[in-house]
């Protein structure tokens, strides 16, 4: 195999359109092929990089001018017990994939991220959470087993007892240990295919924030959307949404209901309108005074109270709800900020964040609130606290100074105790990273890498620029 | 084995620092190196290409000193050394990340004089101005292609137009790179790929040292400057300084029956 086949040279980009990055992209149909291009990885001494579904914000599946592994070709559900609820899957299987063959059984995954365009691979690779995260932790604590192919071509296989400190630093390692071949995941038992959801108003970042704390315990998921146009007295304002898992017998349509037709997303709105047009009709909004508008509107309808029953598609996966959303935000594309804050000190730094970006004349122009809880992965984002996710319209004319504000904003949240995510982040820098993740960490990580990765084949953008920058 | 990147390495891009990448083929002196410092300057990252590694050296220490971080990075190469050009590219891709603009400007001239005839440097001189450029050309072609983006631009001469009395296999191996790049730009363009032809006149560099006859000679910084110019404005033939275009329209029509009996 010669890796300068420019037949593989292909233009990569990350999720937010943002940053474009040329690879020799190969697409793996079964394990014996990773192998390969392992073996000459170490000869010829190129790097590899992983890559799922590419729904990382930044340059998490990048590798300018390097190789990088199209997983999504190995997708196969390798194993499906409908009766204890255990799934064991390839890497390349995503979301979709997934709760379509395990919902009709009465499942539903443990964590989902907001897309279901996700692979399990890259779920596991950073560790994702989901809007249950304070309860259910994240994805890992669901993964039951998982075998992963190393880069110097010995299987190993982890469990949370066998191999436990590989199994912790594997699950959020970013790829860059190994490729997971084969992964088995503990399935939640359902009952009904919807789930009662209701939906309320917040006035402000303490509203919000308290409606967080205080929903948590009572609900099986809460999010918070936050208008981060608004400001003054109404800062943070929003809306929140928490759901619950119908009991069992409450549901007298559940057959049905837990069938994939039925969660199918629309494909249309108002039954007419296509919803593959909706971005370009997006545009002409996605500036300062046009958000501004948009989110108002929202806040206005949301202060109607809510209370409704939800397919589990729609509910967690937003992002899927209007196709190519993030074409909207034209050529530059965004970037998303996202920060983890302990519960004392969240609402404070986050005040100052959202000022900031009002002084600058820099607004974000979506915000996503969830609550979280600490875990036990070597490289973790979780705290026991909250995390608050910006999206940043970038242009030719604004990225030196959302460059600059985003450094301000680490300061103020490493200042706050606050932690950050390897899959969004597009600026976090090593000093940022090892003040969050301590040395320790960092020192236990990289002499993991050393046992695995001994020749260091693989090597990603993000892992170049957080750990060896 | 390859470097890999924990060391000496260029500042990767992030969405709000983009960096383009390039590649200059003959960059320790002449217009190669004002080329250099001139992209360099507006936020290139460059691997520059030659075989003398201390000038090179030198034309690196000077750009990273004044931008303040690693834009330039300097690998000796041997432009005739053809089967090395491969394993050098990957390295060079691996290093700047990836890659938005070639430019080969290696070239060598050796007149043999008005009567004399002498192979060895129709040789070299093929071997340095065409060949070697193909070696560059062809490969990264092909990943522009697969990428769909990215400029080439050939040094080639205002030499290419005609063939003269005075230094035949110069004048061919620039005509063939100027044909050659034109080809290049008829398969490319529709991949979204631009090819720029850049045929200077008489330059203050080594090349013209001891050349007789010469007028119209312009720096290297101005003709680096009108490259760099046609380079953002994605032009496709770049005559410079520019009256070289009025004057090639008229030495292009001179008829045969005159021009064969000039000795210039």
């Amino acid at each position: 195999m010669s890796p300068l086949d420019p037949r593989k040279f292909t233009r990569l980009e990350n999720f937010g359109h943002s940053l474009a990055a040329p690879s020799f992209v190969y697409r793996p149909v079964e394990t014996g092929e990773i192998d390969e291009i392992f073996r000459a990885a170490r000869r010829d001494g190129f790097t590899v990089t992983l890559r799922g579904g590419g729904r990382s914000y930044n340059d998490a599946a990048l590798n300018g001018g390097g190789v990088v592994l199209d997983l999504g070709g190995l997708s196969r559900i390798l194993d499906w017990d409908p009766a204890a609820g255990r799934v064991r899957v390839e890497p390349g299987v995503t979301l979709q994939q997934l709760w379509q063959k395990v919902l009709p059984d009465g499942w539903w995954p443990p964590v989902v991220s907001g897309t279901m365009y996700t692979t399990l691979g890259g779920c596991l690779g950073m560790n994702i959470h989901g809007k249950n995260n304070f309860v259910a932790g994240t994805i890992g604590e669901h993964v039951r087993e998982f075998t992963a192919l190393l880069p110097t071509g010995a299987t190993v296989t982890c469990t949370p007892r066998k191999n436990g400190d590989l199994f912790r630093a594997m699950i959020g390692g970013m790829g860059m240990l190994g490729v997971f071949i084969s992964i088995t995941l503990q399935m939640k038992p359902m009952h009904s295919g919807l789930l009662a959801v209701s939906a309320y108003p917040v006035r402000n970042l303490e509203e919000q924030l308290c409606a967080l704390s205080a929903g948590a315990p009572q609900h099986a998921y809460i999010v918070g959307w936050l208008d981060a146009t608004a400001r003054g007295r109404g800062l943070g304002r929003g809306q929140i949404h928490a759901a619950d898992y119908l009991p069992e017998g409450t549901d007298p349509e559940c057959q049905r209901t837990m069938q994939v037709a039925y969660q199918t997303l629309p494909a249309t709105m108002f039954g007419i309108f296509p919803k593959s047009l909706i971005h370009h009709f997006m545009k002409p909004f996605m500036n300062n005074p046009g958000t501004w508008g948009v989110n108002t509107t929202k806040y206005l309808l949301s202060l109607r109270r809510g209370r409704y029953r939800q397919s589990h598609a729609s509910f967690h996966f937003l992002l899927d709800y209007v196709p190519d959303w993030e074409l909207a935000y034209g050529p530059g594309g965004l970037v998303q900020y996202q920060s983890f804050l302990p519960l004392a000190t969240a609402a404070d730094a986050w005040r100052a964040l959202l000022d900031l970006s009002h002084r600058r004349g820099l607004p974000s122009y979506l915000g996503v609130t969830k609550r979280h809880r600490p875990d036990e992965f070597l490289l973790s984002h979780g705290v026991d606290g909250f995390s608050l996710a910006l999206d940043f319209k970038v242009t030719s004319g604004n990225r030196p100074r959302l460059a600059r504000i985003l450094q301000e904003f680490d300061e103020i949240v490493l200042q706050a105790g606050g932690r950050f995510y390897f899959a969004k982040n597009s600026e976090t820098n090593p000093q940022s990273a090892r003040r969050f993740l301590g040395q320790d960490a960092i020192a236990r990580f990289m002499a993991l890498k050393k046992r695995c990765d001994p020749q260091h084949v693989l090597e990603s953008d993000l892992y170049r620029r957080v750990f060896l920058g | 084995m390859l470097s890999k990147t924990q060391a000496d390495k260029f500042p990767r891009p992030t969405p709000l620092t983009p960096r383009r990448r390039g590649i200059i083929v003959g960059a320790s002196s002449g217009i190669g190196a004002a080329l250099a410092k001139r992209l360099a300057c507006e936020g290139y990252t460059l691997a520059l290409l030659a075989r003398r590694q201390d000038l090179l050296e030198t034309v690196c220490g000077e750009i990273n000193r004044e931008a303040g971080e690693r834009r330039a990075a300097a690998y000796v190469h041997d432009v005739t050394d053809f089967g090395s050009v491969p394993g050098l590219l990957q390295r060079i891709l691996a290093d700047l990340g990836g890659l938005d603009l070639l430019i080969y400007n290696s070239g060598i001239s050796l007149p043999t004089g008005l009567k004399r005839y002498d192979f060895e440097k129709d040789l070299a001189t093929t071997r340095v101005n065409y060949l070697g450029a193909l070696a560059w050309l062809s490969p990264v072609a092909a990943l522009f292609q697969g990428q769909g983006a990215g400029q080439l631009v050939g040094i080639s001469s205002v030499a290419g137009d005609r063939g003269r009395v005075g230094n035949p296999s110069y004048n061919a191996s620039k005509a063939a790179l100027t044909c050659y790049l034109e080809a290049l730009r008829n398969r490319l363009s529709r991949f979204g790929v631009s090819v720029l032809t850049v045929k200077p006149g008489f330059v203050a560099t080594d090349m013209l040292a001891g050349a007789k006859r010469t007028f119209l000679v312009a720096t290297p910084e101005k003709v680096a400057a009108d490259i760099c110019k046609a380079i953002r404005r994605r032009r496709q033939i770049l005559y410079t300084p520019s009256v070289w275009g009025w004057l090639m329209l008229i030495v292009r029509n001179i008829p045969s029956i005159i021009f064969r009996r000039m000795t210039f």
